[in-house]
């Protein structure tokens, strides 16, 4: 009520408007109530149950299709209230000459090292607050899903976000990821910490050699062909039986050591070597420090990539590739180097992905990641490295959430299990999305330079 | 591209003079499937000058831009560059990119290409490209932060900055290009070519949809490249109080044929550059047409 002077005085051009539109606004409502009311008839009024003989007999639910059409109503009706006065408010303070409040004050400043903060201590907030190690598995391990996530989703923002190459068949690199560790560790018994660069190289090499055929190809085309190319990686690791496997993969692949020295029990261990007991949580433990490190390299590097010319010249092909070839820039070379980083970050995520299961198998591979890890990076705010990371924790983690909403049982009666709202819910945060947010949660671009404030 | 480099023996005179061209385009023909856009066009561009190619609309003189700046492959005919130390390249033979990165042949487009979501001073560093890319040693050394490549930044900043003081945008240089008004992005895609040390600038219609004071911006900033940079400037426009004020020499389009070549003066008086702009009655298109002798060429 500070201005309240200054709104009041022009309040009068703008306040009718909500207030003489009350009819149209019930209007509105009842509409959306009907066409709930014709939504309602065929898929909620008649339950078919099984009757005394073989027949079905229809059950009129009558009570509960009245009960959602007025509830639709309530909520438009105070939706449109709340909406036109957000406006008006906002009208109110543009024709006072107030500029709009700062939006949010920059989220990545705060948001950042608190996520960063939370991500290093995680494994000691869940021992203390699991009441111990084992106990705090779950939360680890839900922990090192995330960051697997995570990763993948800045891995594939540099060639989505950054250069704006469409890719449906990410999922592909973190394929040849996985089995380049798996089958170089089984066949040839190389160490993890051989085959963790080796692994990138060869997904990189793959990035290329996708790159090289699909270079001429924008948005729709792309996106196509990079779809194929992951599946064709997947039918070949399911097909060439010889090499991959088949369909049951590869088992038995060695676990992670603490850089040569074994998580085992007996002397030379890594309990042992430390003067700790030993406990099989340790391991568990460094897999998640090691997702974490190599997702911070990851968006480590893409930050640093985008001060540099290369990654300056990535945003400028998603913006205007001809006026890319007038200034002289190779757009060939720099497709295939977003093309070739993004696929080795992948890889290298294959590769954490291998050691973590122990096993591989090209179901892991399908499309369904693909759709996760592209969604991660729409949702997320094309570029935004921060966005990424909290679209990877809602899109992985609240499913895990739903899991553990069971007291819910005694609202909804026992019959009731979240789980089964999944998909009703991850639909609604999608519609909500691209109500409030179509260009992602965070969707300004930071300007990689600045020339103010910069002393010369 | 050592194929298309070709040394002349003795290094070229002096800049200035007619004789001393930085572009020479040879009996350049373009055809679209039956259509001939371009026929049998020749013409030069002397160093330092700024030179105009005008005509009527669908003339074929963005086809001849594009010709030039390696869009479009050239059915036939020859389009040579000289650089000042006498290097020559033949502009139609190099990939799409190496007429800007090797020849320096820099463009403008006629509906702007800026990159509108990154910044002023981003969209100029993108320009210095080649340069950042070598000192950040093919992004390796950047990537590890070496000092060689943070120097060759803070002078590509520099130079930045220094322009977008020219083009006067010193306070909105951190905002993204797109917010600028039309005016300014148009004066801001010049400067990003310009950041490219180009030896030739071509601008395509640079006026259009100006209004008079950001024409006078406009005309300021061409004669300020012209006398201070080492750039010749050749440009299509449609505005002929730009065009008359600032060409040394007027090239003239009109069925994709060059129908005149010469100063303002002369220009402005020919026949058929008149006949051309101003349209005559029948028997008169007949009368100028057999004068010039390209009946049946152009239907």
């Amino acid at each position: 009520m500070a201005q309240g002077s200054t709104i009041g005085q022009v309040a009068p051009t703008v306040a009718p408007r909500s207030t003489a539109a009350l009819p149209a606004l019930l209007k509105d409502a009842a509409l959306f109530a009907l066409v709930t009311l014709g939504l309602a008839i065929p898929v909620v009024a008649y339950r078919t149950d099984l009757g005394q003989g073989t027949g079905l007999v229809l059950t009129g639910r009558w009570g509960l299709v009245a009960s959602l059409c007025l509830a639709i109503f309530v909520l438009r009706l105070a939706q449109r209230l709340v909406l036109a006065e957000v406006s008006r408010r906002r009208d109110a303070r543009i024709l006072a000459g107030v500029a709009a409040p700062p939006v949010a004050v920059r989220p990545a400043r705060i948001l950042g090292p608190l996520t960063l903060a939370i991500a290093l201590t995680l494994p000691f907030l869940a021992a203390f607050g699991s009441g111990g190690l084992s106990e705090g598995r779950y939360w680890i391990d839900l922990g090192i899903l995330i960051l697997t996530y995570v990763m993948l989703g800045w891995g594939l923002n540099i060639v989505v976000g950054l250069a704006g190459l469409l890719d449906l068949g990410y999922v592909a690199f973190y394929a040849v990821g996985a089995y380049s560790y798996a089958l170089l560790s089984t066949v040839f018994g190389l160490s993890f910490w051989i085959c963790l660069p080796l692994s990138g190289l060869f997904a990189a090499a793959f990035g290329i050699l996708l790159g090289f055929p699909v270079l001429r190809l924008r948005g729709d085309y792309l996106a196509i062909v990079t779809l194929a190319f992951g599946e064709i990686i997947r039918l070949v690791l399911i097909n060439w039986t010889d090499f991959s496997g088949g369909s049951a993969g590869v088992s038995s692949i060695p676990r992670v050591n603490f850089f040569g020295v074994p998580f085992a029990a007996g002397e030379g261990g890594f309990a042992a070597l430390f003067g700790l007991s030993f406990n099989p949580m340790h391991r568990v433990v460094f897999l998640y420090y090691l997702i974490l490190v190599l997702a911070l390299i990851t968006n480590l590097v893409t930050l640093r990539m985008r001060r540099l010319p290369l990654g300056r010249a990535w945003e400028a092909l998603r913006e205007d590739e001809i006026a890319c070839r007038s200034l002289g820039i190779d757009t060939t070379i720099t497709k295939l180097t977003a093309f070739a980083l993004g696929a080795m970050f992948a890889g290298f995520a294959g590769s954490f992905f291998a050691v973590r299961q122990g096993f591989v198998s090209p179901e892991s591979f399908n499309f369904l990641e693909s759709a996760i890890i592209l969604a991660i990076v729409v949702l997320g705010g094309m570029g935004s490295q921060i966005g990424v990371a909290i679209a990877a924790i809602a899109m992985v983690g609240a499913p895990e959430l739903l899991r553990n909403l069971g007291f819910l049982r005694a609202v909804f009666g026992e019959g009731f299990d979240p789980n089964e709202y999944r998909l009703l819910l991850f639909g609604l945060a999608m519609v909500g999305m691209m109500v409030w947010r179509p260009r992602g949660l965070i969707s300004e671009r930071t300007p990689s330079v600045r020339l103010a404030g910069r002393k010369s | 591209m050592t194929l298309a480099t070709i040394q002349d023996a003795p290094p070229a005179a002096v800049s200035g003079g007619p004789d001393d061209a930085v572009l020479i385009v040879d009996h350049l023909t373009m055809r679209f499937g039956g259509l001939t856009a371009v026929g049998d066009v020749s013409f030069k561009v002397g160093r330092g000058d700024i030179t105009a190619l005008i005509g009527p609309n669908g003339a074929g003189k963005t086809t001849v831009f594009n010709c030039i700046t390696g869009f479009y492959k050239p059915t036939e005919g020859m389009i040579r560059l000289r650089q000042a130390d006498g290097a020559t390249y033949m502009l139609e033979r190099l990939p799409g990119h190496d007429v800007n990165r090797v020849a320096r042949v820099a463009r403008t487009f006629q509906n702007i290409r800026l990159f509108p979501q990154m910044t002023v001073l981003e969209n100029l560093l993108v320009a210095m490209h080649k340069p950042l890319m070598r000192a950040s040693g093919f992004s390796l050394a950047g990537i590890l932060g070496l000092s060689g490549y943070r120097k060759a930044e803070a002078a590509a900043i520099d130079k930045a900055a220094a322009w977008i003081a020219r083009i006067g945008l010193t306070h909105r240089a951190d905002e993204p290009a797109g917010d600028l008004p039309y005016g300014d992005q148009r004066r801001l895609e010049i400067a990003r070519a310009m950041c490219t040390d180009p030896v030739l600038l071509c601008l395509d219609e640079p006026a259009a949809g100006l209004n008079p004071r950001e024409s006078g911006e406009l005309n300021t900033l061409l004669r300020l490249i012209r006398d201070e940079f080492d750039t010749s400037v050749l440009l299509i426009e449609h505005d002929m109080s730009v065009v008359m004020k600032i060409s040394d020499r007027i090239v003239v389009l009109d069925y994709g044929i060059k129908i005149a070549d010469g100063t303002p003066e002369q220009i402005r008086t020919d026949t058929r550059v008149i006949a051309a702009y101003l349209g005559v009655d029948d028997e008169e298109v007949a009368a100028v047409e057999a004068e010039v002798g390209l009946t049946g060429a152009s239907a």
